[in-house]
């Protein structure tokens, strides 16, 4: 990573005072404090919880890219991920399902993938039978294709009949947190897999293949109605903390904050110490110089392959999170916009590998962006008025759509910017230099 | 025998339309990846562009392909190019240029690339809407019915008119491109930049013209590719990222900075999502009385249902990724 590599500052010996972080920080409290004056309490307060949530995710994006210079575009797949589970675990149990003999239909179904499964990695092996190996390689081809066949054809039957008889397999009616849990190791196995394939390779394909499984993962999500409910949106979920129908919209929320918050808290204490520790180290040894961290005996690949899964694992905690508090599973909300670009905007505001000037590129960011969604229609309707007061222009019906695409344009713009103009943030990584 | 006049239908002529479609993205893809050294995530929004500049001028002037006796699309096609082959000489001046400058890694440059994809699908949602427009506005889509000189095909090969076309201008542009790289002084010089940039600057290349004649030829080509897509069936606005996979994986599967394999490429990518939509139940029904009586045929024995087509082309790239990250064709660049 060239760009954010600093430029080299005085080697300074004192602890000097924070004087950059305390001012953004101050006009960031002035900011959170004036929409609390103007928008009030309840709404300010889910604010200040999503961009919480967001922070986690930009958390895990900046330990990829900023620690160890990998690129994810997908990160909207990971959050989707996350959802998902947080919803599996969280939502009551659906007695239309488990009352029937469908589970056990399903269950005989996922018996047989698990089986053909292992008999096609069977079949790849039969080379040590001495059966030639492109015998090998044909046997093993044709009967995963026949094998993928039967269990696809078995699996449509079985969720056709669960999609018409209950609808959805529904949830399994735990804590909310166990499914932000499992939602962290599916995105980590995920991103394991991604990540063995690819990090070996350009940096390039990372970003095309993480692009590409995000774009998967959503149209999973979004198709398969008996296990997420598709189209049709699944909600309430369950909070983790009381809801506000027992304590108010404000403490509810604030409650919720309270846990997002210590969530934050550990990972950024853990961040901060495995930052400094020789592994952190070592990581920002391979991103800086790939060759000599190679010469050092260092194992590039697997580190960088550790990376990547905890940046993942932490992009599911924080897509559960976001998907208990919104208590709405939609798999359509999920958008490269919101889920990718607004996060890469967070982190290279903000300061890529500086795990402070994420936080703060967070919650300035989601501020930024929350704010602007009236401003965009404000601006449109602006616009409208004048061209039909003076131009006599027809403004189109679906302006409101388009209005929300300036979002978009301003989106992009800020971060071809930030590259050119800033590419270490506002905060940017401190660099410790030994003379 | 009808059974294999719909797999004509529904494979071969699809899939050679959609094989053309990202075989000449690819094209546009693979040579700014040689040139340039990075993945360009802005071309999908490139082509919408391309595509995007053709509505309006058909909009403009829809009285001119009856003329010529073309659809008028077609006749507004190398307007378009050149109109998109500006943006990107444009887009590469404002915005890639100055990172180059800086000597940043291509990673960023690719980061940068995302920048302007979203600015180019803000801008473009913002004048054309969300929703998809046909490119024929008062004229008809040709459809021609050619009958087979079989006694059991009752049904017709089905092709139209804006299909004929695309394989015609497909045919047109890489016989063109490859003449350009292999007779002309520029394409020569192109070439040799892709190899070694280092000793082609020192052999008097100028490298600041390879690099704008490469955005003008994938710009024109993103125009031509987008335009054909959306002829084939309608201007889509917000197709980008499911533009995007394909044409990236055609480009891997062919080796990256390689023409001729991003064509063989593009190709294959096409093929394999449309026989892996295919429903290979109608070709297996008229054989189904030679089977045991157990064996049941499926209503449905496609691979992946067409909701899930983006899959084909993450698969194939991972797969070309495991086992051959150079390409079938070696790609010089990896």
């Amino acid at each position: 990573m060239n760009s954010p590599a600093p430029s080299p500052a005085k080697p300074t010996t004192t602890r000097r005072f924070p004087v950059r972080e305390v001012i953004l920080f101050g006009a960031l409290l002035v900011a959170i404090l004036g929409v609390y004056a103007v928008m009030g309490a309840a709404y300010s307060t889910r604010m200040l919880v999503e961009a919480s949530c967001y922070a986690i995710l930009a958390l895990g994006l900046t330990i990829q890219w900023g620690y160890a210079g990998q690129f994810n575009a997908g990160v909207m797949g990971f959050v989707a991920i996350g959802g998902f589970s947080a919803m599996l675990f969280s939502v009551p149990v659906n007695d239309a399902f488990w009352g029937t003999e469908l589970p056990g239909e399903l269950g005989r179904v996922l018996l047989y993938l698990i089986g053909s499964v292992l008999l096609v990695i069977g079949a790849t092996r039969l080379h040590r039978f001495g059966v030639p190996k492109k015998l090998r390689t044909v046997i093993a081809v044709v009967l995963a294709v026949v094998l993928y066949l039967v269990v696809l054809s078995m699996l449509r039957g079985v969720t056709g009949e669960i999609q018409s008889r209950a609808g959805f397999i529904g949830g399994l009616g735990l804590p909310a947190w166990t499914g932000w849990i499992v939602g962290g190791a599916l995105a980590g196995s995920i991103g394991y897999f991604i990540g063995h394939i690819c990090l070996g390779l350009r940096s390039d394909y990372l970003a095309i293949a993480t692009l590409g499984i995000a774009e998967i993962i959503k149209a999973f999500l979004k198709n398969s109605d008996w296990l997420t409910r598709g189209t049709a949106t699944v909600s309430p979920l369950p909070w983790p903390t009381p809801g506000p129908s027992e304590l108010g919209f404000t403490l509810a929320r604030a409650l919720y904050l309270s846990v997002t918050a210590a969530l934050i808290a550990v990972i950024f204490f853990l961040l901060h110490r495995a930052y400094h520790a020789p592994w952190g180290r070592m990581i920002r040894a391979i991103r800086d110089n790939e060759v000599s961290a190679a010469a050092m005996g260092k194992d590039i690949n697997r580190r960088r392959l550790e990376i990547f899964v905890l940046g993942c694992i932490l992009m599911g905690i924080g897509g559960g999170a976001l998907a208990s508090f919104n208590s709405l599973f939609d798999p359509q909300g999920y958008l490269p916009l919101n889920h990718t670009f607004l996060v890469l905007v967070m982190v290279i505001l903000g300061g890529p590998g500086n795990n402070l000037g994420t936080l703060f590129g967070a919650v300035a960011v989601y501020i930024i962006w929350l704010m602007s969604e009236p401003l965009a229609l404000f601006l449109m309707n602006m616009a409208v008025y004048v061209g039909e007061g003076v131009f006599g222009w027809e403004p189109p019906g679906n302006l409101d759509s388009r209005a929300l695409q300036a979002r978009v344009f301003v989106i992009g713009l800020l971060i071809t910017l930030v590259l050119r103009f800033a590419p270490q943030g506002l905060l940017p990584e401190k660099i410790k230099h030994h003379d | 025998m009808n059974e294999l006049v719909f797999f004509i239908n529904n494979v071969v002529i699809a899939g050679s339309v959609t094989g053309s479609i990202y075989a000449i993205g690819a094209i546009g893809v693979t040579l700014v990846f040689s040139i340039m050294r990075f993945a360009h995530f802005a071309h999908a929004d490139m082509m919408t562009f391309g595509a995007f500049m053709v509505l309006l001028l058909t909009l403009a002037f829809p009285g001119v392909g009856a003329v010529v006796g073309l659809p008028t699309p077609v006749v507004m096609l190398p307007l378009a190019m050149v109109l998109t082959a500006l943006l990107a000489v444009g887009i590469d001046k404002a915005f890639y240029k100055p990172l180059r400058a800086h000597g940043v890694k291509p990673i960023v440059l690719v980061i940068g690339s995302l920048g302007v994809t979203l600015m180019l699908q803000g801008l473009i949602r913002l004048f054309a809407g969300t929703s998809a427009q046909s490119l024929y506005i008062g004229e008809r889509k040709e459809i021609y019915r050619l009958d087979l000189p079989f006694e059991l095909a009752t049904r017709p090969v089905i092709v139209t008119e804006p299909q004929i076309i695309l394989f015609i201008l497909t045919i047109t542009a890489v016989v063109s491109l490859h003449l350009f790289l292999n007779r002309s002084r520029l394409g020569k010089a192109m070439r040799a930049m892709s190899d070694n940039p280092d000793l082609a600057r020192a052999s008097g290349i100028n490298t600041n013209t390879i690099v704008a004649v490469t955005w003008v030829i994938a710009g024109g080509l993103a125009a031509v590719a987008g335009t054909l897509l959306s002829l084939d069936v309608t201007f889509k606005p917000d197709l980008s990222f499911f533009l995007l996979l394909p044409i990236f994986a055609a480009a891997i599967v062919g080796g990256v900075g390689h023409p001729y394999g991003a064509i063989a490429g593009g190709f294959v990518v096409g093929f394999a999502e449309t026989l892996a939509v295919f429903n290979w139940t109608v070709l297996l029904r008229p054989v189904q009385h030679h089977f045991p009586e157990w064996l049941e045929l499926p209503r449905n024995l496609a691979f992946v249902g067409t909701e899930y087509k983006i899959v084909v082309p993450f698969f194939i790239l991972v797969a070309i990724l495991v086992w051959r990250p150079t390409g079938i064709f070696k790609g010089k660049v990896i």
